[in-house]
This record gives C-alpha cells, structure tokens and sequence, in this order.
C-alpha cells in the first residue's frame, strides 16, 4: 500500500512541478482567473467568504434594525422574510463554508508537506463557480416579487406551491453551491490520502487535516441529498410531480426528513473544522502539547456518524409516534459525549501549561466558553418534551448564533490571526485585532445572550414585528447586532494593512510554541511549497 | 479515488431520490402521519374482539379549490376490533363543470393507521362527479385486533382534493362520454 | 457557622420572595427571563425537566469553566509558569466519557417519562378540529354545531405606528377559542395550505398543522383564564400576525356559552336564507363590500388593490375583477389551488362575499356597474 501512494504521490508531484514552470506567476486579473496554485485559491475563498460575511451581515442588520422596535418601520413582512432567507443561506453557504475551504487551501498542502492540492485545476474551478451562485441568489431579490421568502430550510409548500417564480433562480444556485463544495471535497479527501508526506501516518496527521477529512466525507455524503431536495422542489413547483404535495400521494413532511438528512450533517461541517483549528491554537500558547489526540480523532469521527442518526430533532412538533421522538432524542442526547470529550481536552491542554494570551488565543478561549454554552443549550433542546415549548423561538436562534457565530466564525478569525503572519510574512495589526476582539466578545454577547430569554418568554423565530412585552429585550438585542456588525469593520482594516504587507516582518516560527510543518517553511510562505517533500518522523 | 467519490455522489444524489419511497415504507412500518394503505385489504374471517370496543370519528375537509359538498353519513361509529363495518360518505358537485376528486386519508393517532384495514373505499380512486351530481360513497373497514389497548378512540380524515387537472386522458373522455 | 447559616436564610427568602413575584407579575411582564409555568399539570411537568436540564447544565458549566479559569490565571507564561508535559492518560479520558454518560441516562429518564405521558390516547371529553390557513386559525367544535374564523384583531394602524399599540398588541383576535376547564380537550390540527403550527405556550402544546394530514394533542386547563400564543412555523408574509387565543371557562360557564353560540350561527343561517329574497342598494353592498375587503382580501391584494407585484396579483383592472362575473365569484367561494387565495365561502357570509364581489368590481377604476346579490352567490355555491 505504502509503495503504491508513494509512486503516485511522485507522479503527482511531477505533473505539478510541470504545471508551475508553465503557468508562472502571470500577473494583473489574469493571475487569479487562471491560478491553480492552492495559495492562491484559498486566498480568493478567504476574501470571497469575507465579503459574503459583509453582505450577510447587512441583512442581519436590516433584520435587526425593524426588530428594534415592535411595529412596521423600515421593510415590509415579505421583505423581512426574504431577508432572514438570504442571511441564512448566505451565511451559510457563503461565508462559512467558503471560509473553511479556503483555510483548507491554504493549509492541508502545507500541513502534511505536499506541493499543492490533487486537482489543482478543478480547485480553481470550484471556486469560480461560486460567485456566479451568489449573483444568481442575491440578484433574484431585485426581481419583481423579489427572491426566496420561506426560510433558509425552504420548507413545502411554502416554497413549491405557495412561493413565486424566483425559486428557479433560488435552485439552480444552490445547485452551484453544492456541486462548488462536492469539488472542493473531492480534492481535500484526494490531497490526503495520496499526497501525505513520508512518514506522515494517519495517527500524526495534525487534527485540523483530520477533522477537515472527515468533514470532507460528510460533505460528499450529504451534499447531494441538498441537491435532490431542490430538485424534486424544482419538479413539484414546476413539472407537475408531487413529492411533496398530499393531493398527489406526497407528503410535506417527507420534505423536512429529507432536508434535515443533510441539514444536521451540515452543522457538523461547519463545525468540525473549527474543531481542528482550536486543537492548534489551544496548545501552541499553552506551550504543551494537546492532550489527547487519539481521543480528539475519535469523538470527530463518532460526531460525524452520530450526525447521521439525529435528524429528526429538528421536527419533533410535526407529530412522530412516541417511539421515533425517544430515539432521536437518546441519539442526539449521545453527541453531547464526544463533544465534551473535546472540550475535556482541550481544558486539560492548558492545565499546567505556560499560557500566553495573543489575538488567535483570546479568540480560542472565546470559542471554548460560548461553544460550550451552544452545546448546552443544544442538549436542551434535544429534550422532546421541553423541545416543544422551545421549538422555532429565539431559544433555537440563540443556540445556533451561539454555535454559529461564537463557535464556527470565531474558529475561522481565530484561524486567519493564528496563519496570517505566516501567509503575509508580517504581524498584523495587534491593538487593532484587540480591539476587534474585545469589541466582538462584548457585542456578540449582548445580541445573541438576550435572544434566550425572549425566546424562553415565547417570541417565535422569523417574525417581522412583536408583541409589546419582548420590546426591551429585542432593543438591546438589536443594540448588539449593530456593535457587531460594526466591530467586524475593524476586522476588515486589520485585513486590509495584512495585505498591503504592512507590520513587523515575523520569523518561520512565527508563536513561540507553535508545531507543525507549515512552521518550518520560511514566512511569508514561499508561492510554491514542498516541492521536494520533507520527511516526518 | 475521484471515481470512487464521484460514485459516492452520484449514488448520494440517487439515495436523497430513494429516501421518497424509503419513507412510503417507513411509514407503512411505524405510522408515522398515520397514512392508510391506498390499496384494498383482504378480510380473512379474523376473530371478534366483542369484549373491546373502539370509537372511530370521521371527518370530511375539501381542500382549496375543490367545491364538492363533502359529508360523512356516519360521523362516529363503535366497533368491535375485527367486526366488518361499512360507513358512507355524500358528496354533491355544484359547479357547472364536472370534476374528479381524490380522497387522501389521514389517521390520528398514526399507530392507529397501522390497524386499520379498508377492504373498499372511495380513497382508493379517483372520483369523478358530473355538474351538479351528486353520489354515496361507500368505506367497508375492519379494525385489527391487534390494535394497541390503550387507543380506544381514533379519528380518520379524508380530504377531497380537485384532481382535474392532473388526470389521465382516458379519465377526462371517460368523463366527457358519460 | 452562625454567619454563614443566617447569609443563607437570607438568599433564600430572597430566592422565594422573587418567586412569589414571578408568580403574580401576568405573563407580559417585559423582563421574563425564564420558560412560562403555564396552568396544565403537563406543562408544569415541563418546566421543571427545563429547570433540571437547565440546573445540570449550569453545574457543568461552573466546574468546566471554572477549571479553565483557574488554569488560565495560574499557569501563565507572565507568573513564570513552566508547561508539564503530560499529554495522555486513559483513566481521565475513560472517566469523562463514561461520567457525562451517566448524567445523561440521568436526564434521559425524566423526560421520556413526560413525553410517555404527553403520548396519552385516550378518549377525550371534547374535540376541538384546529385549521390553519394563511393567516388565521378556524376552530370547529367537534361535538356541538359550532365553528369560526380565529383573525387578528389588532388594527393595522397600531401595526403601521399610526396609532399607540394597545396592551394585548399582535396577541389579541376577534373571536378567541373557548375551552372548559378541567375537561380533556383534544385538539385535531390540520391546515388548508402551508404548514402553520399551533401553540400555546401555558398549555406546552405546539404541534405542527400539516396540508392534508391531521396532527393531534390535548390539554387540561387547570384555572380559568386568558392564554395567548401565535403560530410557530413560517407561514409567509403574514406568519407574524396569526395569533392563538384560548380562554378557559369554568364548565358550567362553557356549556352555556356554546350552547348562545350554536342558537347564534343558526340564526344567522336563517338570516342569509331571508337575504335570497331580497336585493340590497349598490351603497350599501359597496359600504359593507370595503369593510370586508379591508378585514380580509387587503393582507395579500393591498388595500388599493394593486396587489404585490410577482407574489399577489392585481385586482385593479384585472380580467378577474372586471370580466366574467360567475368565474369571479367562483374564485371567492372556492378558492384556487395551488396558490394563496382561499375558499372564502367557508369563512364569509353570503351578504359579505356578495358586498366584496360587488366592491372589487367598482372600486379603483374597476367601475363595471356589476351589482352582486347574495342570492347569486348561493346559485354559484349550490350549482343552481
């Protein structure tokens, strides 16, 4: 076996070497049109992602400005409800899926010693499919009836009978989205198995490449059974089927089975890389070595079949017999072990350890408190008989903003101060990135924590206006939304002075305890990386 | 390797295709929704359960669109599990047109669909109504005896839906000739 | 010792003063921080599985954390910490995975309990059939000859800030569902097109009403009262405006009241049968006609008729409204599959579909001089 992936990571590795003296730094628009260089792409996913988080964000806060007081003031309820769609799929499939991708870009080649991604031109191609997604989907809002308005989960038949013809436009970009992420998890899954340096072995694969693998497993589980579900939305709509439809023998409910088939696997991908980047960031400024290992590779890999068997949690109010409701809730109450294993870990990781507390720290640490609070309210929810007064309020908005944006954006800006020196060679902005988090920590606190208690008290979710007694809560609410979308502003100006190479220049290892082999290769990192591969040990 | 995980994909793609009539059978096994089945029973001459006695209520609906009168004849009626039973529904076509109906049951609880045994009913076909015809439609139903002791009382929910448009040709010169 | 034991009385007379405050303060108190007791022995059942879990949770959560903390301020880099170097131990790995596991068997017993106890089939005392529709409820006694529309009964002009909202804003409708009191009351749910959800948090009930399929649950109401909720599935445009009002009467109380109700629906079927006879003015069908389309048409049609472009259609000048008169009033009484526009005949009368036809065919420009009589309606509805 061995042998075998040697001689065809040689193979690979010549027909790249090939691949660079040809296509050679071009320069100007062109560069980034053509660019199979895996640096490259995770860059344009990086910046893509950001902007998408911008856009995202704006809706968030049209959303949060006519939340602010009870009353129609600034858009009107199918407005609202466009707005709440596009957030959701936007941050989604826009922001942190992306974000993830491009970190994977950028990282696994370097992590594990390979000279570039396996399928450098079909890297370049999943990318470039992306935005044409985006101005499809964002594009159909200025549509007269405008765009999607039933929900990021497009529950029939609100979207099959009951939504209007833009919902073409709203399936052929989901499409795009998913056969953009199918490819780019084909070349992760690829890139690790055949192009791992000698003498990298599963077990010292670093975990940011193993939870990456497992996600990338999930994702060609799972992805196509969202393309199926838009499917048979796009033939109930339009071709006359009915899949979903009780007069022709469907069922409605059969929709919400089949979506959340991919929708609760879907919230383990975006989560499991986040996983990965704190196992990193926790024991470099611990200055010790992550406790656990085995055990983190293990509670990824059950999280990620368990995901599987959960599902229908997410419907325990469309009336399921008694027996079906205590399996999904024993199954989902089980994820709460692996996941803890992991933040156990974690912990111990800084037990006796020598920590210091730069930017990825602070945003780590933050990650580990507001996840976990996440986490416990998911394992709230996953109790039928509570899950019903729970169900669809701002409780479940604030568990999943908490997972989330706590939780997997976090990880990510974790992840881009933890690499940035080593992509630009220079230390970025530090008292700006401060500020940024501290600005962030308060902010989002003070918008998502509230959402509990309105949520609690019975606000239901997707509402464009409310009754008179959530109205202090949902101002301060809105307070914090606004806080929060202005803090990632700062963000952006740290970004931007990283990418006019502004700063301190910073040396190969850049964090004193950091391990790993995308730290032995000089900073900035060379445009082409382990042209010769290192050996592990 | 990129075969084998486009493979995957494919075959993913085809498994969220299979999952529609994956859940048919599921449901068929556990009740979820408490979906009937849509073909006929075949009464074996099973043991009456005379010593239970179990309610069933009936409950018509026209979904939107669909301007048949729609009646029970037999709102409620008790029944020992396993007794042969056959109850009537009137329907009436007002408009000017003629119309085909489909009935689309719905049992609740839906463990309760499990052990209901319909060896006729109107549910099975389509139904087509001349203007202003009207018709009795007949729904000949044992209970399994096997029905859980703690359901005593359950409800059957037949919602008449206009099918007209969706109909085979032979249905709609069928209807035309008549 | 003494100290401590008196600081402890006092934190818990606190603690229970502020309970006795929870409880009094009504349910709109606007600093509710916690889930709703509610006023049903399963509800109560529920609030306190929330307030376990939520107790477990906040115990995990202080040991956790606060481990984390105390690593984080002694074992500093700047206190001149040095880092051990253990990074294994199977014991501790073991026993962190086996102990939440045992907590969460721990948390598991209780709540199958209550959701074996929610799952009770047996025969109820009266059945309510609960129907969604875009955006209203319609409830239908199943044992007395009563049914009605459930609508908002908030005025749009508190919606657009035109004028002050009032105490029960958005959670107010016109005709509330009545229920006795200690009586089991089962609830059939159903919906004629999207899939709504029906709840009422005082009662823990929330269960999805899905097209074409019915959905049960049940409730015993322990003490009369006004309970409020608003529907939990997004419906479309108007899912925000479609609230649930439930009162409980005393049993007594409630016979009588159902008992006004049935003579009152009968009576007014009387009525429309003696409106056939007689035709009404122009005026006063366009008076009644511009109410009833303000109450009911204006959420989707808009209230000058021009509709949302690309999700409602225009009646203005629309062919519906200006041409063929039985295929309009077709559409009024039966709806149009497929798309938002409900049968009507079950929820106006013939007097008001009559004065609404006849408003839309004469308002905005439409002037086609069209009088509609209810007798025109019933020979639509009754193919004569």
């Amino acid at each position: 076996m061995s042998t075998a992936t040697d001689t065809a990571n040689e193979d690979l590795q010549h027909d790249h070497h090939d691949d660079h003296h040809a296509h050679h730094a071009p320069s100007g628009i062109t560069r980034w049109l053509f660019t199979t260089n895996h640096k490259d792409i995770g860059t344009l996913y990086l910046w893509f992602a950001f902007i998408m988080f911008l856009i995202g964000g704006a809706m968030a806060m049209v959303i949060r400005a006519e939340l602010f007081q009870p009353g129609l003031q600034i858009v009107d309820p199918n407005f609202f409800n466009q707005m709440t769609t596009v957030h959701g799929l936007i941050m989604v499939f826009g922001a942190v899926m992306p974000a993830f991708t491009g970190l994977a870009n950028w990282l696994v080649p370097m992590m594990i010693g390979a000279p570039d991604m396996a399928l450098p031109r079909m890297n370049n191609w999943s990318f470039w499919i992306l935005p044409f997604a985006f101005l499809i989907l964002i594009g159909s809002l200025f549509l007269p009836g405008g765009g999607p308005n039933f929900g990021w989960t497009f529950y029939a038949p609100l979207s099959t009978t009951y939504s209007n013809d833009s919902t073409a436009l709203f399936v052929f970009s989901v499409h795009i989205m998913g056969i953009s992420s199918i490819m780019g998890a084909i070349n992760v899954i690829v890139t690790i198995f055949n192009m791992r340096a000698p003498g990298m072995t599963w077990m010292k694969m670093p975990l940011f490449v193993w939870t990456w693998l497992i996600t990338a497993f999930l994702l060609i589980a799972v992805m196509p059974v969202l393309a199926g579900a838009v499917t048979m939305v796009l033939t109930d709509k339009f071709f006359g089927t009915s899949f979903f439809d009780a007069a022709g023998g469907g069922d409605p409910v059969l929709f919400q089975h089949i979506f959340w088939f991919f929708g609760h696997p879907e919230v383990y991908i975006m989560i499991l890389p986040a996983f990965g980047i704190i196992s990193h960031i926790i024991p470099t400024f611990s200055r010790k070595k992550l406790f656990g290992y085995a055990s983190m590779v293990y509670a990824t890999a059950s999280i990620a079949l368990l995901s599987f068997i959960v599902w229908a949690h997410h419907m325990f109010t469309t009336g399921m017999p008694v027996g079906a409701e205590l399996f999904f809730m024993f199954a989902t109450m089980l994820i709460s072990v692996p996941t803890g294993v992991k933040v156990f870990n974690w912990v111990a990781t800084m037990w006796r350890g020598s920590m210091t507390f730069e930017v990825p720290m602070l945003f780590a640490l933050a990650f580990i408190i507001l996840f976990t609070i996440g986490g416990f309210s998911g394992l709230m929810l996953a109790i039928t008989p509570v899950d019903f007064q729970y169900h669809d309020t701002y409780f479940v908005v604030a568990h999943f903003h908490y997972v989330l944006v706590t939780g997997a954006i976090f990880s990510i800006m974790a992840a881009v101060y933890y690499w940035l020196p080593k992509w630009t060679g220079k230390m970025f902005d530090v008292t700006l990135a401060k500020w940024h988090f501290w600005c962030s920590l308060i902010s989002v606190n003070l918008l998502f924590f509230p959402m509990h208690f309105v949520g609690l008290a019975g606000m239901p979710r997707r509402i464009p206006d409310y009754s008179l007694q959530f109205a202090d809560f949902n101002k301060w609410i809105s307070i914090g939304g606004f806080a929060f979308g202005l803090s990632q502003l700062i963000f952006l100006a740290v970004l931007i002075k990283a990418s006019r190479k502004q700063g301190e220049p910073v040396d190969d290892r850049v964090w004193e305890g950091a391990e790993g082999l995308e730290w032995e290769i000089p900073s900035p990192a060379p445009y082409h990386t382990f042209d010769t591969p290192p050996v592990v040990k | 390797m990129v075969i084998k995980l486009v493979t995957i994909v494919v075959g993913m793609f085809g498994f969220g295709f299979a999952l529609v009539p994956l859940y048919d059978v599921f449901c068929e096994i556990t009740g979820i929704n408490g979906k009937t089945d849509n073909t006929a029973a075949v009464y074996e001459s099973v043991i009456v359960d005379d010593s239970r006695t179990v309610t069933v209520e009936f409950l018509t609906r026209t979904h939107t669109g669909m301007p048949w009168k729609f009646e029970a004849q037999t709102q409620r009626i008790e029944v020992h599990p396993g007794e042969l039973n056959t109850v009537e529904f009137y329907v009436r076509n007002p408009a000017s047109r003629p119309i085909i109906g489909q009935a689309i049951p719905s049992v609740s609880p839906g463990t309760a669909a499990l052990y209901l045994n319909k060896t006729e009913c109107f549910c099975f076909n389509h139904q087509p109504l001349q203007a202003g015809e009207e018709a009795l439609m007949p729904m000949q139903f044992y209970v399994d005896p096997q029905l859980p002791e703690d359901i005593s009382f359950f409800t059957v929910q037949y919602t008449l839906f206009d099918v007209t448009a969706n109909a085979t040709e032979t249905e709609k010169i069928a209807m035309t000739q008549r | 010792m003494k100290k401590t034991l008196t600081s402890l009385t006092i934190l818990l007379t606190m603690l229970s003063s502020h309970a006795v405050l929870a409880e009094t303060a009504s349910s709109k108190d606007p600093y509710q921080l916690n889930l709703t007791k509610g006023v049903t022995d399963i509800s109560q059942q529920v609030y306190d599985l929330h307030m376990l879990m939520f107790t477990i949770c906040v115990v995990i959560g202080v040991i956790v954390f606060g481990v984390m903390f105390i690593s984080m301020f002694l074992h500093r880099k700047s206190k001149g910490h040095k880092p051990a170097n253990f990074h294994e131990s199977v014991k501790v790995e073991v026993a962190w995975t086996v102990v939440p596991f045992i907590i969460l068997i721990f948390m598991a017993v209780p709540a199958a309990k209550t959701l074996i106890a929610m799952e009770d089939t047996t025969a109820p005392d009266m059945s309510v059939l609960v129907t969604g529709s875009q955006w209203k409820w319609h409830y239908k006694y199943m044992d007395h000859d009563v049914e009605y529309y459930s609508l908002l009964a908030t005025q749009r002009e508190q919606i657009n800030n035109k004028f002050a909202k009032g105490e029960n804003y958005l959670l107010e409708v016109d005709r509330p569902l009545v229920i006795p009191t200690g009586q089991k009351v089962r609830f059939l749910i159903t919906s004629d097109d999207v899939i709504h959800s029906w709840w009422v948090p005082d009662f823990a009930v929330k269960k999805d009403a899905n097209p074409g399929f019915i959905n049960e649950a049940w409730t015993v109401v322990n003490e009369p009262g006004v309970y409020r909720g608003q529907c939990a599935e997004l419906c479309g445009k108007d899912h925000g405006y479609m609230p649930v009002v439930v009162i409980a009467k005393e049993p007594a109380e409630f016979e009588q009241w159902v008992a006004q109700q049935a003579a009152l629906q009968q009576q007014a079927r009387e009525e429309e049968q003696r409106l056939l006879s007689m035709n009404m003015e122009m005026s006063d069908l366009m008076a009644t006609g511009e109410r009833v389309y303000q109450t009911n048409c204006a959420a989707c049609h808009m209230p000058n008729g021009e509709g949302l472009p690309g999700v409602f259609p225009a009646l203005k000048g629309s062919p519906i409204t200006t041409a063929d008169k039985p295929a309009h009033i077709d559409i009024l009484i039966n709806g149009r599959t497929g798309t938002a526009m409900q049968a009507f005949g079950k929820q106006l009368s013939l007097s008001e579909l009559s004065a609404v036809i006849t408003y839309t065919r004469n308002a905005w420009g439409n002037n086609t001089g069209d009088v509609v009589q209810p007798k025109d309606v019933y020979a639509v509805m009754n193919g004569q």
